[in-house]
């Protein structure tokens, strides 16, 4: 290991590694500078700015996100003036964009609109002239509103560097530019597989689920940490819940291995089946072969079950019943499964479709 | 099979090491699995590996799936060749003098059988077999040897095969000849298709073994069996679920319990299964919604989904982690473990458990590989097996100094080809298998708004050469038949399956590709050779 570097960060002496960035050194103190464009294990980019110092020396200010720390660096992260450049910069942001809190499903859960809270910003010193775009609501899982982009290239970084699905990108330059598939497609029609990382890791409104949309605000919603139903990486899902209906499906980098916040397009907008109409609610017997099924409540079919294998039991011994497990069960269930063809049947006809 | 495959090489049937190494090791070999459709995440974790450290990849697969785009070298084998190729790799390998000798020597036996076998095999003779050229294999063979530390990804395109058991025991061959199991980021690894379908082998959902593998035939193991439990216990193995459909067939068995499983959309020639279960005097399905199976049974029994209820994972990399209720269930629908305790309490062997995790509580004390898992420790993150004490961190990779077994097995192994190859009557070779936007047998994912919408319908992939022979435009509906069935579907012309081959997905009830898969298993893990049969392919 290298040795540690001091530096003087808001008049405290601080130590950090060799390579690492202010903000990285100022967050490790629990110091706090606002970053927007800037997350983490993406390339540093300094795209927004925000997150300017002050570097004593430096020939100007300085973005904390890309600039490595170096011995005996003297810096301010809140002075008056910092303050001032930042609030330029959110409300530059604010008025190219067409911000609008009101009909925003990102309201309440907009980094934006925090960071203009703390900052105390009223209104923006300038007149809002956002770029007019037409929005892509074209598919039903994820909604683009690039009027809502601050252009801070999370997307883009999110799809090729944490995905690599290599979809999106930035197009055009100057107030022209815009980020979004080659060609400047829709979803739908682009090589987007749809693990919705983009609007997961999305700022503000610019991108967003669409089922999510008008089906329940932010703090309205509870959240369940839960295991992927679908194959057998087994990520690690959020689900956010009103009603008793899922609203949306987050991937959570809290959580670790095995897939540190991000999900496929099954695990993202593969739940509706739980909410759905075909669900079973009743047990179903069919008395007679090739009569049709019958409601029953809970104990009459256990009666039936358990008359019905008791007599094949008799009759034909125990290896005359089989049992089928099931990957998509828990482990309770499989082990309980299984003790029960073991224990109270008697045979060791139980499989799963391990195989298949 | 996997379990089968592994256990007689290490000792142990699992993903030997862990998804999070597969970023940071020096080379991966993927061979059988689409990963960036069938395991997203895992794909997207080798696809960082490649662009952003330096990981090589090489692929061997027969179709051209996403990942050859980012692989160094790509081998196109015939489908059902594998152990071919990977005795050619090995005879490269051994023949250059590029394997790890003193791996071989102090930790492997076998290994003078396994080079008079593989000496065969030369590139050429590979090429034959295969149609891999001879110089590729030889790059990929050096390329494999090189790397410091190697891991192998692998998943149904190895395992379908009526030669599946030998073809995963000649992936751990190749990982055992370089020295790549038991080190961090190497292994031979099995990428699990299904949730917890390591979790259901683990807990002993398999006719030849109690939970952690014990087998039933073993008198101690029953024995313990039999006092935890309170209940006598049959030391005879089994049958599997491919034996379990025969015999119904054959009037051995008449009652059938299945939870959440739907084979008559997953079994291979569908209508012969259907005829089989037709046969039961009784046949209970539980499942969370009628299925084709449910539909044929006499009680039907509604289950949770698992945002309905609480309980445990197992994923493939042998990590254990909570499941959690989100939701109220619909109607009077249960969880399944509720379910079972219903049932068992009526026929006089009462199961009271009050909760999931009670049950777990019983797992652990008889459960060597869980017996550290408490969902106490499961809260904030998942553990991995073996983790057999409350202080043991778990287990990020296996066979670290010792294999389970003592030895690591070299199986010296011959080709053999698949149990149906295309013929005159039935010239093209069908693979089945899935794709990104549906899951297994589609209940689930059909239901789906976002995924039918990328994917509403089955489509057979072919070769636009093979199209263009036989006037077949994308999108048009095409007949596809074997010897056992016949199904439509649209053509979705395409290079990814090799001219000659067709691929389609067995998702839909629409299409149920398991009309023309064919039956023939692996003799040691009783798996269907899904990879492989012949069809015929016409304008329908």
């Amino acid at each position: 290991m290298d040795k540690k570097i001091t530096v003087t960060i808001d008049g405290q002496e601080v130590s950090a590694d060799p390579g690492q960035t202010i903000l990285e050194a100022a967050r490790n103190q629990g110091i706090y500078i606002p970053t927007l464009c800037h997350y983490s294990r993406t390339t540093n980019v300094g795209a927004c700015r925000v997150c300017v110092v002050e570097v004593e020396n430096a020939r100007s200010y300085v973005a904390s996100c890309c600039a490595p720390i170096t011995p005996g660096m003297v810096i301010r992260t809140n002075t008056p003036a910092i303050r001032a450049a930042q609030r330029m910069i959110v409300e530059l942001m604010w008025s190219s964009g067409d911000h609008n809190c009101l009909t925003c499903e990102q309201n309440g859960a907009c980094e934006l609109q925090d960071l203009v809270y703390r900052l105390q910003i009223d209104k923006p010193r300038f007149p809002i002239e956002h770029p007019a775009y037409g929005p892509d609501s074209t598919n039903t899982m994820i909604t683009r509103d690039l009027n809502k982009c601050i252009l801070c290239g999370r997307c883009v970084r999110a799809c090729n560097e944490i995905q690599v699905n290599e979809v999106l990108d930035f197009a055009n330059r100057g107030s022209y530019a815009k980020v979004g598939p080659a060609f400047d497609a829709d979803y739908i029609d682009s090589a987007c597989v749809f693990c919705g990382e983009c609007a997961q890791v999305c700022p503000t409104g610019a991108i967003t689920f669409k089922q999510a949309k008008f089906a329940g605000r932010p703090w309205e919603l509870a959240k369940t940490r839960t295991t992927c139903a679908y194959c057998g990486v087994g990520c690690q899902i959020d689900l956010y819940t009103k009603d008793n209906k899922i609203v949306k499906v987050m991937g959570n980098r809290e959580y670790g291995q095995p897939n540190e916040g991000s999900l496929c397009v099954k695990g993202r907008f593969g739940m509706d089946f739980i909410s759905h109409p075909d669900r079973l609610t009743k047990p179903l017997i069919r008395r007679r072969k090739g009569e049709d099924f019958q409601e029953a409540a809970w104990d009459e079919a256990y009666a039936f079950i358990a008359e019905r294998l008791a007599a094949v039991k008799k009759e034909y011994g125990p290896d005359s019943i089989a049992g089928l497990s099931s990957a998509r069960c828990t482990n309770e269930e499989n082990y309980l499964f299984q003790k029960f063809l073991r224990g109270a049947i008697g045979t060791n006809n139980v499989d799963h479709c391990a195989r298949l | 099979m996997t379990v089968a495959g592994l256990a007689a090489t290490f000792g142990s049937g699992a993903m030997t090491n862990s998804i999070d190494e597969l970023e940071y090791t020096d080379l991966i070999l993927a061979t059988g699995t689409n990963t960036t459709e069938n395991h997203p995440v895992i794909g997207m974790k080798v696809k960082r590996a490649v662009r952003q450290h330096g990981t090589k990849l090489i692929v061997i697969d027969p179709r051209e799936i996403d990942l050859v785009k980012y692989a160094d070298i790509w081998l196109r084998q015939k489908p059902g060749t594998d152990v071919a190729v990977f005795n050619g790799l090995m005879n490269v390998i051994i023949a250059e003098g590029l394997y790890d000798k003193e791996y071989v020597a102090g930790r492997t036996e076998g290994f003078e059988a396994l080079k008079e076998v593989v000496a065969k095999y030369t590139p050429e003779a590979v090429e034959k077999i295969s149609g891999v050229p001879a110089e590729d294999l030889k790059k990929a063979a050096r390329l494999y040897a090189g790397a410091a530390r190697a891991s192998i990804i692998y998943a149904m395109g190895i395992t379908q095969h009526t030669t599946g058991t030998d073809n995963v025991k000649s992936t751990a061959n190749l990982a055992m000849l370089c020295g790549n199991v038991g080190i961090e980021g190497g292994g031979v690894n099995p990428l699990r298709g299904q949730n917890n379908v390591q979790g259901a082998c683990d807990m002993g959902a398999l006719p030849n073994v109690y939970p952690a593998y014990q087998p039933v035939a073993n008198d101690d193991v029953r024995k313990k069996f039999e006092a935890a439990w309170k209940a006598a216990l049959s030391a005879k193995p089994g049958l599997t679920l491919m034996e379990i459909m025969a015999a119904a067939g054959s009037g051995k068995v008449k009652a059938l319990y299945v939870m959440g499983e739907n084979p008559l959309l997953s079994d291979p020639d569908l209508q012969h299964v259907k005829k089989e279960l037709q046969k039961l005097e009784l046949m209970i399905v539980q499942d969370i919604f009628l299925t084709e199976t449910a539909q044929m049974a006499d009680v039907v029994l509604p289950a949770c989904a698992f945002a309905e209820k609480e309980g445990t994972f197992t994923n493939t990399e042998r990590r254990v982690q909570r499941v959690r209720k989100a939701l109220e269930p619909p109607g009077e629908a249960k969880a399944d473990w509720e379910i079972i305790c219903g049932i068992s309490g009526k026929m006089g062997y009462p199961m009271a458990y009050a909760s999931a995790r009670e049950i777990c509580e019983e797992v652990r004390t008889v459960t060597p590989s869980y017996a550290g898992i408490t969902y106490e420790r499961l809260e904030k993150e998942g553990l991995q097996w073996p983790c057999p004490t409350v202080s043991h961190a778990g287990t990020k990779f296996l066979h670290k100094d010792k294999f389970s077994r003592g030895l690591g097995l070299f199986t010296a192994l011959e080709h053999i080809p698949p149990n149906e190859l295309p013929d005159q009557e039935y010239p093209f070779l069908l693979s089945t298998g899935r794709v990104l936007y549906h899951y297994h047998t589609g209940t689930m994912t059909t239901r789906a708004r976002g995924p039918v919408e990328r994917c509403p319908e089955s489509l057979v992939e072919i070769h636009p050469e093979d199209a263009e022979r036989l006037g077949i435009a994308d999108g048009q509906k095409v007949k596809v038949t074997s010897r056992r069935g016949k199904v439509e579907a649209k053509a979705h012309i395409t290079e990814k399956s090799a001219p000659g081959s067709i691929f389609m997905n067995f998702h839909f009830n629409e299409a149920p590709v398991n009309f023309l898969t064919n039956p023939a298993l692996d003799p040691i893990g009783k798996i269907p050779e899904y990879k492989v049969c012949a069809v015929k392919l016409e304008a329908a």
